[in-house]
């Protein structure tokens, strides 16, 4: 798969996104600051990964059930009348294309796996836009799981089609009406209900945040889109790696997984999250869910609500190791408003046949911005990721354009 | 085993020689800034009898207590409470004889840092510290200048703590062990749940400082068949479910005062 010679240059020490240091940590952000019920959930979670993620037999299950129920691999696609455009060759690793419709699947289809290994016969999930919430319902139906999701009331009303499809699925949709009712509290809810439930029920966390083992575990699960991805690209450039690898980043699951497949090599890793919801850009160090990282807070130390066009960006944190990568200078966080992730989706319709998800847009919003502005030398090889298609954001779409 | 005494801190001197009287120990607790004159309520709770005074500094996202809790510190955040705030208010009232300990989630300890906060806590006559998202192997960050700011931090045991895990709890747990009678949230529940007993039994075992049972206990007879298992009860969501619905501290001095009864009965009993 990588038969091209590659350009080794030294990256930081830590940086090459392994596995974490002792206790969890990636520098210093990650560790398990669960409560004392769930340290002993997550110590079985973490041993159970690390057997079966050793294990060929559970390697070759997972992949077989991405192949045939995910449709992986996704392609990789050059938008080129885009590219054109913006006088770069840009690259799109197609998650869109998985099924339920983003990479949501991949991490979900794993946990799934895992929880049977382990014996649990019930998923619980948190979800935003209800894109974790259908992808962990799928995986449920699939391998003969219930699933509780939990979901905060406002993102109901935004999102009833992912309700009724969640219900269809035979999930158990719970509505939480705490806080701001939105993402950060379903998972405030969900680790609640998990703490009354750890001896039948897995908690299938939707990214890398959490008490570890989860933000490694579910980077580990999203690496497929990386090391596709760069399979793809050794095939595809003359280089073998693309100059800049971007993606979108709210808890940042599609991001880690692709600069996963990236960050041993000399690519540029570029994660842009929303405007109003950029934990790794303005974020402070901060305690929640279970991690050490970087969260937007007032001056009391209080978690303030994200805001964001895209639902799945609107969560005011950012998980563990992007914070340290960051930090390493090895992935680099910038931001895009609304409007400019608005205008991205509609130029991505209109140029190359493909409506994207509104977190994807941000993502194509800065390689758009950075090639007019010249951050992007013109001939540069981009790969971004399309972490999702837009079907669900049609209708929030229709009342803007 | 060393000398507790020698090691104690004042909130642990204090529970230690009450509960070597033989008296069971009642903490109740309630969220700083829950309303205007809050700090009536620490007054109200001593007159009752309590034997130390449990202070919630609310959080946006309070992740281990149920509906009642969050309840309570959302209306506090609404009021504009803060740490700074509810500790301005403790620093400035009269002695109350029992000791404050507060409790909040790790993200407001990190804000100001382990030390900072500690300090301020001490300057506001505060002796001990709770964070339920802060284990035992998390720890360490805190428990050292804890220790140097004088405030004890009192660690928690779950009915899913393995053995050795559960003497390293206890022995660097300061103040009390707080022992969480069951899986869940904190909030109201029917009945005691079983894991109490066998968690405070597998406490003792292990120590002889003094154990509180906190979780679901709501009611006298609650309080009183908690007591045959441990050293004394912590009581939030059913204090503060009567403050939001309206009760005023002499309302709640009477309920604290059926709460201590139990207590006081259940420690006349042939144990």
């Amino acid at each position: 798969m990588r038969d091209v010679a590659l350009r080794r240059e030294p990256v930081p020490p830590d940086g090459t996104m392994g596995g974490p240091r002792a206790g969890g940590r990636f520098g210093e952000y990650g560790g398990r600051y669960a409560p004392e019920s769930l340290v002993e959930a997550c110590r079985e979670v973490d041993e159970a990964f690390r057997e079966a993620w050793a294990d060929p037999g559970f390697r070759d299950a997972l992949a077989g059930l991405l192949a045939a129920h995910a449709g992986r691999p996704t392609p990789l696609t050059p938008a080129e009348r885009l590219s054109e455009a913006l006088g770069v060759r840009l690259y799109l690793k197609r998650e869109d294309l998985a099924h339920t419709g983003s990479h949501k699947i991949n991490n979900v289809l794993g946990q799934a796996l895992l929880a049977t290994r382990m014996g649990r016969r019930r998923l619980i999930a948190e979800t935003g836009a209800g894109q974790h919430g259908v992808a962990t319902a799928t995986a449920a139906a699939l391998l003969g799981l219930e699933a509780t999701v939990f979901m905060g009331e406002r993102d109901i009303e935004r999102q009833e089609l992912n309700v009724f499809r969640m219900r269809m699925l035979g999930a158990e949709v719970i509505p939480v009406t705490a806080g701001s009712r939105t993402l950060k509290d379903a998972t405030s809810e969900a680790m609640r209900h998990w703490v009354g439930a750890t001896g039948d029920s897995h908690y299938c966390i939707g990214s890398v945040i959490g008490p570890d083992p989860y933000p490694w575990m579910v980077r580990e699960f999203q690496r497929v889109i990386g090391d596709e991805a760069r399979g793809q690209c050794a095939a595809e450039l003359r280089t073998g790696v693309p100059d800049h690898v971007v993606a979108c980043v709210g808890g940042g699951s599609n991001a880690a997984g692709t600069f996963a497949g990236f960050a041993d090599t000399p690519a540029r890793l570029v994660g842009v999250e929303a405007e109003g919801g950029a934990g790794a850009a303005r974020g402070r160090l901060g305690v929640l869910h279970g991690c050490r990282s970087l969260f937007l807070q007032d001056g009391d130390g209080q978690i303030t609500e994200a805001h964001s066009i895209a639902p799945g960006l609107d969560y005011p944190g950012v998980g563990p190791e992007h914070a340290h990568l960051r930090d390493l200078g090895r992935a680099r966080y910038v931001t895009v408003t609304d409007d400019e992730a608005i205008s991205a989706a509609v130029r991505l319709a209109r140029t190359e046949g493909i409506v994207p998800a509104l977190e994807s847009a941000h993502a194509l919003a800065w390689v758009i911005r950075a090639a007019d502005e010249g951050d992007l030398p013109a001939g540069s090889a981009v790969l971004m990721t399309l972490s999702g298609r837009g079907d669900k954001d049609v209708s929030t779409l229709k009342e803007l354009l | 085993m060393t000398n507790p005494t020698m090691t104690a801190g004042a909130v642990e001197r204090h529970l230690r020689a009450r509960r070597d009287a033989g008296r069971g120990l009642l903490m109740p607790y309630v969220t700083g800034g829950i309303t205007p004159g809050w700090t009536d309520y620490l007054r109200a709770f001593a007159d009752a009898g309590a034997d130390a005074i449990e202070v919630g500094l609310p959080f946006s996202d309070p992740t281990l207590d149920g509906v009642t809790i969050q309840q309570a510190g959302q209306t506090a955040l609404v009021r504009g409470a803060s740490t700074r705030r509810i500790l301005a208010d403790l620093s400035g009232m009269a002695d109350l004889g029992v000791p404050l300990v507060a409790s909040t989630y790790y993200n407001l300890v990190q804000h100001d840092g382990p030390e900072a906060f500690c300090a301020a806590l001490r300057r506001a006559g505060v002796g001990g510290l709770i964070v339920p998202d802060l284990p035992v192997h998390e720890a360490d960050e805190l428990t050292d200048v804890a220790a140097a700011a004088g405030i004890e931090p009192a660690l928690l045991a779950s009915p899913a703590t393995p053995q050795p895990r559960l003497a390293e709890i206890v022995f660097r747990s300061r103040g009390f062990v707080y022992a969480v009678s069951l899986m869940g949230t904190t909030g109201e529940r029917a009945a005691l749940a079983v894991s109490a007993a066998q968690l405070t039994e597998r406490i003792r075992r292990v120590t002889d400082r003094p154990v509180l049972l906190g979780f679901g206990i709501s009611t006298p007879d609650q309080a009183r068949e908690a007591r045959r298992h441990a050293d004394g009860v912590v009581v939030g969501a059913a204090v503060m479910r009567r403050v939001l619905d309206g009760a005023g501290p002499d309302d709640l001095r009477a309920f604290l005062a059926t709460l201590r009864k139990a207590l006081d009965q259940e420690c006349d009993r042939p144990r």
